[in-house]
C-alpha cells in the first residue's frame, strides 16, 4: 500500500488527535493482553458516605494526650520535623481557641479554655475551595467525603493553600526525607515541590482500622459516617453542643468541635 | 557555491553534534541486563509468578502501575484481582517491593541499562536491605 | 524579517549582552532552586505565594494593556496610533512571555506542567489562565507578526488577520479579569475577596501599560530614527490619566467597605499593610512609597500643562509604572496572606536567589521586547519615507 503526502498527513493528524485523547494504539493493546484483570476494593475496607469527626476536647487533659494523638500520625505517614516555621509541615497539630476559631472568642471566656490547645487537621469539607482551585484534580474529593491528595499528579502551585481557609496544607519546600527521624517503611514520603495534609487516613480505612489518630485518642476523638443516624458520630452530635471552624464561609467542614461545660474552666 | 566555507563548517557541527549519543557511548560494552528475582520472598513460593505472568510484567509492568497507582490512590481501589482469579493488595511498597526487595538488582538493573529514571524512588521507600 | 534583529549598533549588542548576562545569573540561581527545591525562596508555609506569583499578576497587566490601542486604532479609526500599535502588542508578546516564566519558575514540580493539560479542570481558574495567556501570546505573535509584515511591504494586512484582532479586544480583557479571579474567589482571604478585583486589575493596567509604552516610545525616538510621533504620545498620557483615576478610586473603595464595616477580618490586611499589625511592618515604607508616587503621578497627569511637557510626562509615567508594580505587584499578594487562616503575622521577604531569578525573568521579557521593537523600529525607519498607508 502507498499513501501520497496528503493521507499521511491526515493519518499523521487523527492519531496526534487520539493521541492527545489519551487513546494511543499502544494503550489499547496493553489494556487487552491482561484482560481478565480487575480491582476491587477490600471486603474489610470501612465505608461511609461521608466520613467526619468529632474532637471532644474535654477529653484531652495532659499533654501526653495531645502528643501521641499527633505522634501517630507523623510517624506512620512519615511526616517530616524540619524544626522551622518556614518549611514546617504537619498533618495534625495543636492552637490556641482564638487562632482555632478566630473571632469566636471573647475576652471573658474561662481562663482555662483560653490557653488550652485545640487539635487541628484538614476538615474534609463538603464544598472544598481547594479541590475546585487545583488545576490537575490532584487534590479531589472522594465519594465518601475524604478530600483525598495525589501527590503523583500535583504540580506544587500551591493554589490549594492559597484557597484554604483553614491552613491545613503543607507545601514540600525541601526535601523532607532527611529530617524523617524514622521512616516507616509501609507509606511513602513525599518528594520536594508537592503539597501535602491529612487524608483521615484513608490507607488504614481501606484495611478496615480506624484514623491512627482516633486510635491513640483514648475516646478524644470519634470517627464515623454522618450520613448514618446510628453512628456514634451522629449519637454524639445530637447529644453535645458542637461549633465548627468558620462555617460562615460554607465550606461545611467534617470536622466538629466539643467544647465541654465546666471541666474545662 | 555561495558560501560554501560556512556552509560546510556548519554541515560538520551539525553531524557532530548529531552524533554525540553515538561517539559517547562507543566502547562501552552493553551486555543485556537480567535482572535479578533471587530473594528471600520470592525462594519461598511455591509458584514463581509476579502478580501476572512473566512476558506481561516484562512488557507492561510499568502500566500496570500506573493503573495501580490511580486505582488505590484516586479509586480507593487496593485489591487486585489477576487474569487467573489470585488476590494482591496494590501497594508498591508492600506487594511489589515484599517480593522484589532486591531494587539495585531488579529495578535498576534494567533502568540503568535503558536510561529511564523512574521517580518512584522519590517517595516511595525502597526495601532496606537495598541501601545503597 | 528576523534578520533585522541581527544587525546592529555596538549599544543594541552591549545592551543584548548585558541581558544575557543577568539571564545567566538567573539560571545558574534557577538551577539551584530545581535542586533544593522552593525552599529557597522567602516563601513559607503561610505566605506561599511570594515576588514570582505577584510579579506575574501585575504583568498580566502590562500585557493586557495593548489592547488601549488596539481599540482606539481598530475600533475608533484613531489613525494616530497606526505607528504605534505594534510597539503595544510587542510589549503584550514580551509580557505575556515574563507571565508564564514567573509561573513556571513558581511551580514546585515544573516537569509535570503538563499535567494541566493532560488532567484539563474547568472548575479551576489556573486552568482558563493557562488557557487565555497562551491564546493571547499567539494572538500577539499572529496579529503584530503578520500586520508588521503587511506593513513592510506596504499592502493592507491579509483580510483573515482581521477577526483575529476584534478578536484580541476582549481577550485582553479576559486574561487580566482572568487572573483576578485566581484571588477574588477564595473563601477564606478577606483581602482579595472583592467584586472590584477584576476591575482593579484592569484599571491598574490600564494605567502601568501604557507609562511603559510611553517611556518605551520615548526610548525609541532616542536610540532610532523611528519617532512615533507627539500626538500618540499624548494620547497614551490622557488614557494614563483615567485608569490611574479609576484605579486610585477603586482602591479608595476597598478602604470604604473596610474601615466603615469595621469588620477585623477585611481591616487586618490594611493594617498589615499601610500601618503594621501586631508589630510587623516590612511593608509599609513600600506601600506608603507607592502611595506618595500615585498622589504626586495623578496631580502631575491631572494638569494638562504638565502632562504636554515629555519630560514630566516621562517622570510622572515611572511614578505610575513604580506605584502599581509596589500596589499590584507585590503588596496586593503578601497582603492576602497576612495575617494567616489562624489570625497570625508571618512575614514574607524575598530571598537573593529569588531576587535574581524573578530579574532573570524580567532580562528575558526586555530580550524578547528589544528583538521585537528592534524588528519593528527597523522596518518603520524603512517604510518612514514612503506616504501614508492606512
Amino acid at each position: 500500500m502507498s499513501i501520497d503526502r496528503r493521507e499521511f498527513l491526515k493519518f499523521a493528524g487523527a492519531s496526534t488527535l487520539l493521541g492527545l485523547g489519551g487513546i494511543t494504539a499502544v494503550q489499547e493493546l496493553l489494556k487487552t493482553s491482561a484482560g481478565a484483570s480487575h480491582v476491587m476494593v477490600d471486603e474489610k475496607a470501612l465505608s461511609a458516605k461521608r466520613w467526619a469527626m468529632v474532637i471532644d476536647i474535654s477529653k484531652f487533659k495532659t499533654e501526653a494526650d495531645y502528643k501521641n494523638v499527633v505522634q501517630a500520625c507523623h510517624s506512620i505517614h512519615n511526616v517530616p520535623d524540619i524544626g522551622n516555621p518556614k518549611d514546617e509541615v504537619k498533618w495534625i497539630w495543636t492552637d490556641t481557641y482564638e487562632h482555632t476559631f478566630p473571632g469566636q472568642g471573647n475576652e471573658y471566656m474561662p481562663e482555662g479554655l483560653k490557653h488550652k490547645p485545640f487539635l487541628l487537621l484538614c476538615n474534609h469539607c463538603e464544598q472544598p475551595p481547594c479541590v475546585r482551585v487545583c488545576p490537575t484534580k490532584a487534590t479531589f474529593k472522594r465519594k465518601d467525603g475524604i478530600v483525598m491528595m495525589d501527590q503523583h499528579r500535583c504540580i506544587g502551585c500551591r493554589f490549594c493553600m492559597a484557597a484554604c481557609p483553614f491552613g491545613a496544607r503543607s507545601f514540600n519546600w525541601r526535601d523532607p526525607r532527611p529530617f524523617i527521624k524514622e521512616q516507616n517503611p509501609e507509606y511513602p514520603t513525599r518528594t520536594m515541590g508537592v503539597v501535602e495534609k491529612c487524608t483521615f487516613c484513608f490507607e488504614r480505612l481501606a484495611k478496615g482500622l480506624q484514623p491512627a489518630c482516633v486510635e491513640k485518642s483514648n475516646g478524644g476523638l470519634i470517627f464515623g459516617d454522618l450520613s448514618d443516624p446510628n453512628s456514634e458520630v451522629r449519637k454524639v452530635l445530637s447529644t453535645h453542643y458542637s461549633i465548627r471552624r468558620k462555617p460562615e464561609i460554607g465550606t461545611q467542614p467534617s470536622v466538629y468541635y466539643i467544647i465541654g461545660g465546666s471541666e474545662n474552666a | 557555491m555561495y558560501n560554501s566555507g560556512k556552509i560546510i563548517t556548519g554541515l560538520i557541527i551539525f553531524v557532530g553534534l548529531v552524533a554525540t549519543p553515538f561517539f559517547y557511548n562507543s566502547g562501552k560494552t552493553s551486555v543485556k541486563p537480567e535482572p535479578g528475582i533471587d530473594t528471600p520472598a520470592i525462594r519461598q513460593l511455591a509458584e514463581k509468578q509476579c502478580v501476572e505472568p512473566r512476558e506481561f510484567m516484562k512488557a507492561n509492568h510499568m502500566q500496570l502501575l500506573n493503573d495501580w497507582r490511580d486505582s488505590a490512590v484516586r479509586d480507593g481501589s487496593r485489591i487486585y484481582v489477576n487474569s487467573q482469579g489470585k488476590q494482591f493488595t496494590i501497594s508498591l511498597q508492600n506487594t511489589c517491593m515484599h517480593c522484589h526487595s532486591n531494587k539495585a538488582e531488579f529495578c535498576d538493573k534494567c533502568h540503568t541499562y535503558a536510561n529511564v529514571k523512574p521517580y518512584c524512588w522519590n517517595c516511595h521507600i525502597a526495601p532496606k536491605e537495598n541501601k545503597t | 524579517m528576523l534578520e533585522k534583529a541581527l544587525t546592529g549598533s555596538k549599544k543594541y549588542w552591549v545592551w543584548i549582552f548585558f541581558l544575557l548576562a543577568l539571564i545567566g545569573i538567573g539560571v545558574i540561581n534557577y538551577l539551584r532552586q530545581f535542586s533544593y527545591g522552593l525552599g529557597i525562596t522567602g516563601m513559607s508555609r503561610d505566605v506561599s505565594w511570594g515576588f514570582y506569583i505577584s510579579q506575574f499578576t501585575f504583568l498580566v497587566g502590562v500585557a493586557a494593556s495593548a489592547v488601549m490601542l488596539v481599540i482606539p486604532y481598530y475600533l475608533h479609526d484613531f489613525k494616530k496610533f497606526g505607528k504605534i500599535v505594534i510597539l503595544g502588542e510587542f510589549l503584550a508578546v514580551a509580557s505575556v512571555s515574563m507571565c508564564m516564566l514567573f509561573i513556571f519558575v513558581d511551580m514546585g514540580q515544573p516537569m509535570r506542567i503538563m499535567n494541566v493539560i493532560l488532567h484539563p479542570t474547568p472548575n479551576s481558574i489556573l486552568f482558563w489562565d493557562a488557557i487565555v495567556l497562551n491564546g493571547y501570546l499567539f494572538l500577539n505573535i499572529i496579529v503584530g507578526w503578520t500586520t508588521l509584515g503587511a506593513d513592510r511591504k506596504g499592502v493592507p494586512p491579509s483580510a483573515w488577520v482581521k477577526p483575529l484582532i476584534y478578536l484580541s479586544i476582549p481577550w485582553a480583557i479576559s486574561i487580566h479579569t482572568v487572573t483576578a479571579f485566581l484571588y477574588a474567589g477564595l473563601p477564606g482571604r478577606h483581602f482579595w475577596l472583592t467584586a472590584v478585583m477584576a476591575a482593579r486589575f484592569l484599571a491598574s493596567a490600564f494605567a502601568s501599560g501604557p507609562s511603559l509604552l510611553i517611556i518605551l516610545c520615548l526610548i525609541v525616538r532616542k536610540v532610532s530614527k523611528f519617532d512615533p510621533g507627539k500626538e500618540p504620545i499624548q494620547a497614551l498620557g490622557k488614557i494614563v490619566t483615567y485608569a490611574m483615576f479609576a484605579n486610585v478610586f477603586l482602591l479608595g473603595l476597598e478602604f470604604f467597605t473596610a474601615f466603615y464595616s469595621n469588620i477585623p477580618g477585611h481591616m487586618h490586611p490594611f493594617h498589615y499593610l499601610y500601618a503594621g499589625l501586631e508589630g510587623h511592618a516590612k511593608l509599609v515604607p513600600l506601600m506608603w512609597a507607592s502611595s506618595i508616587l500615585a498622589v504626586v503621578a495623578l496631580i502631575l497627569l491631572i494638569n494638562p500643562n504638565m502632562r504636554k511637557n515629555e519630560n514630566i510626562l516621562a517622570f510622572t509615567c515611572a511614578s505610575v509604572f513604580i506605584s502599581l508594580w509596589i500596589d499590584k505587584g507585590f503588596g496586593l499578594v503578601i497582603g492576602g496572606f497576612v495575617p494567616n487562616p489562624f489570625e497570625g503575622v508571618t512575614e514574607y521577604w524575598p530571598t537573593l536567589p529569588e531576587a535574581l531569578i524573578s530579574l532573570a525573568v524580567w532580562c528575558i521579557g526586555f530580550l524578547i521586547l528589544t528583538i521585537l521593537y528592534k524588528i519593528a523600529v527597523t522596518v518603520r525607519e524603512e517604510t518612514s519615507s514612503w506616504p501614508e498607508l492606512h
